[in-house]
């Protein structure tokens, strides 16, 4: 495994920061008063934080690109194919590989 | 006994054989597994080595914030973009570790590591079960089956993902955006959810093509968690 002494802080490095970020906002919840749940607020916002984010990473998974405005490929197809999956009650599992399954046929059909 | 009396758990030997609410954990945890396969796979599609991918599941260990990680790490976005996003999904564990504290009643390293296995199972399983003692069987059993079922199946996900070579030929692309669907998905049933939901998504749209990657997720949470607390209205005598 590559350790170069002085590579900074690394991709690895941050990774364990966001590992370690995650695990004391774990930890927050068993130290902090649980009379912070008393405002509506708190539990509202953190569930809509939550769905924002999810929601915001399924665009930027389905259009981002290099940079620059979005991009319309195979992947747009592979959304639609898993909202019609989780429609019909499909479980995580199948939904993630009907998504790959349309990307990949997609493209080797030559679109996107 | 009245017939509507609460059923008094059961407490004698092979009890925790014969709890429904450890049965429930250990199922959720064998299928959460599979989701770990496909973190797996998706994590070494964006560039991560195997160990790097375990490593986010062993001491991350919160689905959500593992798959942001990576996705803003596949997007070509800066690290400090994928911690930003990791730790605002991370967020909701803490409200989950708020309402659980009070069940557990845990000291010293049981608390430490009640709080690693605190997740969304953990607190769904927990929460589904009316007795106390059933509530904590239920934490345990579900925490610590995921996290053994999820690290084993990123492991396998992460050596088959390697394997595979060129990701977007398998369409590992799209099932990143399909994965990142599945999990919003049933946050979507609440109307109120979906429409902030949409509102973000929009505004990621919109943010993309001006800021650099990352930041189109941060700022629809950012917008997201406004309307949170700005219209939700506070608890009676606080304003």
């Amino acid at each position: 495994m590559a350790h170069p002494a002085r590579a900074g802080f690394g991709v690895t490095g941050w990774l364990l920061a966001s590992a370690l970020a995650c695990l004391l906002l774990k930890l927050a919840g068993y130290v902090l008063p649980t009379a912070v749940l008393a405002d509506p607020r708190v539990g509202r916002t953190t569930d809509l934080v939550t769905a924002g984010c999810l929601a915001a990473l399924v665009v930027v998974q389905t259009v981002g690109g290099d940079g620059g405005g979005p991009v319309l490929d195979a992947r747009l197809g592979a959304v639609a194919v898993a909202a019609v999956a989780l429609l019909l009650r499909a479980p995580f599992v199948v939904v993630v590989l009907l998504g790959a399954a349309t990307a990949a046929g997609l493209r080797a059909a030559g679109l996107g | 006994m009245a017939p509507d009396a609460v059923p008094v758990p059961d407490r004698g030997p092979g009890a925790l054989r014969r709890s429904p609410a450890v049965r429930q954990g250990f199922s959720v945890g064998l299928a959460t597994g599979l989701y770990g396969l496909s973190f797996g796979a998706l994590a070494t599609a964006a560039g991560l080595g195997v160990v790097q991918a375990c490593l986010l599941s062993t001491v991350m260990f919160t689905g959500g914030s593992q798959f942001a990680v990576v996705g803003v790490l596949a997007a070509g976005g800066a690290p400090v973009a994928g911690f930003a996003s990791a730790a605002l999904l991370g967020l909701r564990n803490a409200v989950y570790g708020l309402q659980l504290a009070p069940r557990l009643r845990l000291r010293g390293w049981r608390r430490l590591l009640a709080a690693h296995v605190t997740i969304d199972e953990s607190a769904a399983v927990s929460a589904a079960q009316d007795d106390p003692v059933e509530a904590r069987r239920g934490f345990w059993a579900a925490g610590l089956g995921v996290f053994a079922f999820w690290n084993a199946a990123t492991l396998a996900g992460a050596l088959l993902g390697d394997a595979l070579g060129d990701p977007q030929r398998w369409g590992l692309d799209g099932a990143a955006a399909a994965a990142f669907l599945g999990l919003l998905w049933p946050r979507l049933r609440r109307r109120e959810t979906a429409a902030v939901a949409a509102v973000a998504a929009l505004v990621a749209v919109l943010v993309l093509p001006v800021a650099p990657a990352g930041v189109p997720v941060l700022a629809a949470a950012a917008a997201a968690g406004a309307l949170g607390w700005w219209r939700t209205r506070p608890a009676r005598g606080s304003a």
